[in-house]
């Protein structure tokens, strides 16, 4: 860390204290990125590649922020959102971080997606002490504001949802046997330790079966029937899409029908129930935080005719029934009231800070009852879902709004 | 001029000069290694800036050492990205797990990268062209796959890879890590260059290259070829795990999917692209990789939006069609090719 950056940030933090202290003397502080007129966000997104359907988040961000610049920006400034591609490749999201902060010199870091590069970026950005701020991945390391406290979460994470599954496992289920299947990395392993956490210990025995699999395995067939065999009558399903879909109709072939819980991050209904089959997947379980687009529900809902209006006007060819815009929507609104909040005070520790004091904060086109909060232990927003069931051909909202404190490990 | 002759019969004057590099040469080292003072004070070149020298100069070691296997030695290898990776990967768990001295790893690198190399090229003795592209080609693929392996895991952390810091300079000097590093990366690049030079000045680099332009016939003259063979791919194996623990540590993070095999296919192109028989081939060679890693996608854009073409391109395009001019206009490499017109414009 060069010596002026040191110096701003002692001199940010001092007149912090100063403005706290007297707040007629509120001046503008501002870090690199940041001035009277424009505020430097950068970004990666893998716009190329395997990966390149998240790059749909992306285009929603930059299309929110030119919607917010039209209608005069953040406090008078203007929103100057710089994004590369990554092709979720963590040496490229390295490569381009670097370029972010130190060529492009950003003011922080926002949605930076994918848990591998995360994972890449995550001890620079945290020695530069830029905010990696509102990452797009659920993983449970983000909400660590002990060790790593310039990162930040936005959705729901893996642990919580786990955690969510397990208490709706023991209070609907009689005599539960649960079977798992794990992807075998850092997701994988996540989402088996929050359902664990969720269990607890005395209920850990409830697991019959665990079985794995690798990425790079072409089926899930063996695991499927592994699974029907140790006679197992609720299925705790941690696939990414690919494999999800391979899960629901292998499951249906060999007529196994147990209690099926669904992580939420292959619920798309074209990407896995549709290839998967419909009749397979009826009765299917997940955990949603946000309004879907394809619900008839919300199609007079305030938000969601807002969200519709948006994409005629700025993404006209964007697709009305991917939940990636949405999804990029209700992040990019969070964020902009994060800096409406720092007013003038435009320092990177201020963003963190306002970051984590949200209470009860609402945001568009997520589920009613569903509010971000944080505080300096708590840099996990949104840790309420709503249980859905798969019926017919979409999914079913069920129940209430849960939430759950977890604790950052 | 009188010329005196030593016991050997070549004139010392010649002599003399074929021990350093010409005087022009001493005048770009000595620039380069300015740069530093010059770019960093007056801020012409921002870290980020030394960050993508010192990654050029990487890539022209790495591919350097294809050089000395395919150029020179006349074996083909499209898995140098595995040698690559355990350079890099020896480094950076070196530093991670035992808390070595950047500068410490490099030997270590160098030497377990010569062993992997020496025993791949043990098998490689029985193929030739084809066989041995594919043989190295199933390195290439497996090595990502090694590294994500669970039983290796506790050493090598999987997929999530292992983050490094770069050192600060030593002795308190007015540089920032990424000026320094690029001092010692350009220190490392001199030597092994001129490390290089010496080998194919050699006796041994006139085996390699007799051993390439007819194996049989440098056998008959009494060459151990199977011995030459396996050395030349363990040494061409150091120089590029040597380039892949300097870009661990310049780089700061290593992870499985650093090293694709996209990557050796990168190193072979530049290799090609530079001059596959040429030193000063693996300085453009490594510039090219880097250059058009970046850039590639960033020029797409830029000539589709000023041609105002109706078709979206892919960011590779232009590097393909790039490839294709070159390959066309200049068979053996741009260093070959700028060779060729100089001696064309000093009409000799």
């Amino acid at each position: 860390m060069t010596r002026t950056t040191r110096r701003t940030l002692l001199t940010g933090a001092a007149a912090l204290a100063v403005a706290a202290a007297s707040p007629a003397f509120a001046q503008k502080k501002y870090d690199e990125g940041a001035t009277d007129t424009e505020i430097k966000i950068g970004n990666t997104n893998p716009y190329s590649g395997n990966a390149s359907a998240y790059g749909l988040i992306g285009k929603t961000i930059e299309a929110y922020f030119k919607m917010v610049n039209d209608n005069g920006g953040i406090n008078g400034r203007k929103i100057n959102f710089i994004t590369y591609d990554d092709g979720y490749a963590p040496p490229k999201t390295v490569e381009m971080v670097r370029k972010l902060v130190e060529e492009d010199k950003v003011l922080f870091v926002f949605q930076t997606l994918g848990t591998p590069p995360n994972t890449a970026i995550h001890k620079y950005m945290n020695q530069k002490k830029v905010p990696q701020l509102f990452v797009a991945t659920g993983a449970s390391k983000w909400g660590n504001p002990k060790e790593f406290p310039w990162t930040m979460g936005w959705q729901p994470d893996y642990a919580t949802e786990a955690a969510i599954y397990a208490k709706h496992i023991l209070e609907t289920v009689k005599d539960p046997k649960i079977g798992i299947l794990m992807q075998n990395d850092d997701y994988g392993k996540d989402y088996l330790n929050g359902f664990k956490a969720g269990l607890g210990k005395d209920n850990e025995k409830l697991i019959v079966q665990l079985a794995t699999y690798e990425v790079t395995d072409p089926t899930v067939d063996s695991q499927m029937i592994q699974l029907k065999n140790s006679g197992a009558n609720v299925f705790f399903n941690i696939t990414t899409p690919k494999f999800a879909a391979q899960a629901i109709k292998k499951a249906a072939e060999i007529g196994w029908k147990p209690v099926h819980y669904l992580n939420n991050v292959s619920i798309s209904v074209g990407a896995v129930l549709k290839p998967a089959g419909l009749e397979a997947s009826q009765g299917i379980i997940t955990a949603q935080y946000g309004k879907d687009p394809t619900d008839p529900q919300w199609a007079k809902d305030a938000d969601m005719v807002a969200w519709n209006q948006f994409m005629d006007k700025y993404l006209p060819q964007g697709d009305k029934k991917s939940s990636f815009h949405t999804y990029g929507y209700s992040v990019s609104a969070t964020l902009v009231e994060v800096l409406k909040k720092c007013g003038d005070n435009l320092t990177r520790e201020n963003v963190m800070k306002q970051a984590a004091s949200l209470k009860n904060l609402e945001i568009p086109l997520l589920l009613p009852g569903i509010k971000l909060n944080t505080s300096a232990t708590d840099f996990y927003p949104i840790q309420s879902v709503q249980l859905a069931r798969f019926e017919g051909e979409t999914w079913k909202l069920f129940g209430k709004v849960i939430s759950h404190d977890a604790a950052s490990q | 001029m009188a010329t005196t002759t030593t016991a050997n019969g070549i004139p010392a004057a010649k002599r003399l000069r074929a021990i350093g590099p010409p005087v022009w040469l001493w005048g770009v080292i000595v620039l380069l290694a300015l740069l530093p003072v010059v770019g960093g004070k007056t801020g012409l070149i921002s870290n980020y800036g030394f960050l993508q020298l010192s990654l050029m100069i990487v890539y022209a070691i790495a591919v350097l050492g294809l050089i000395l296997l395919t150029g020179f030695n006349g074996q083909i290898s499209l898995g140098h990205g595995a040698f690559f990776a355990v350079g890099a990967y020896t480094a950076a768990v070196l530093i991670d797990q035992a808390s070595w001295p950047y500068w410490a790893t490099l030997p270590v690198a160098a030497a377990v990268c010569f062993v992997v190399g020496y025993l791949f090229g043990l098998p490689a003795l029985r193929l030739e062209g084809h066989y041995l592209a594919l043989a190295t080609f199933a390195l290439a693929v497996a090595v990502p796959q090694f590294l994500k392996y669970r039983h290796f895991e506790w050493f090598t952390n999987g997929v999530q890879g292992i983050n490094i810091f770069k050192p600060d300079p030593p002795f308190g000097l007015p540089l920032s890590a990424d000026q320094w590093m690029y001092l010692v990366v350009l220190a490392v690049a001199i030597f092994m260059f001129w490390l290089a030079r010496n080998l194919l000045d050699s006796r041994t680099g006139r085996a390699m290259m007799a051993i390439r332009d007819h194996a049989m016939a440098a056998s008959t003259m009494g060459v151990n070829v199977a011995h030459y063979k396996t050395v030349v791919f363990g040494i061409s194996a150091l120089y590029t795990g040597v380039a892949g623990a300097l870009h661990a540590i310049i780089f700061e993070f290593v992870s499985p999917d650093s090293f694709r095999f996209e990557l050796s296919i990168a190193i072979l192109v530049g290799a090609v692209v530079g001059g596959i028989a040429s030193l000063p081939g693996a300085v453009v060679g490594g510039v090219f990789v880097q250059v058009i890693e970046k850039y590639a996608d960033a020029l797409t854009k830029q000539i589709t939006s000023a041609v105002h073409l109706p078709i979206d391109l892919e960011p590779w395009t232009i590097y393909g069609i790039a490839l294709i001019a070159l390959m066309y206009t200049m068979p053996m490499g741009i260093a070959g090719g700028l060779a060729l017109l100089w001696r064309r414009l000093r009409g000799s």
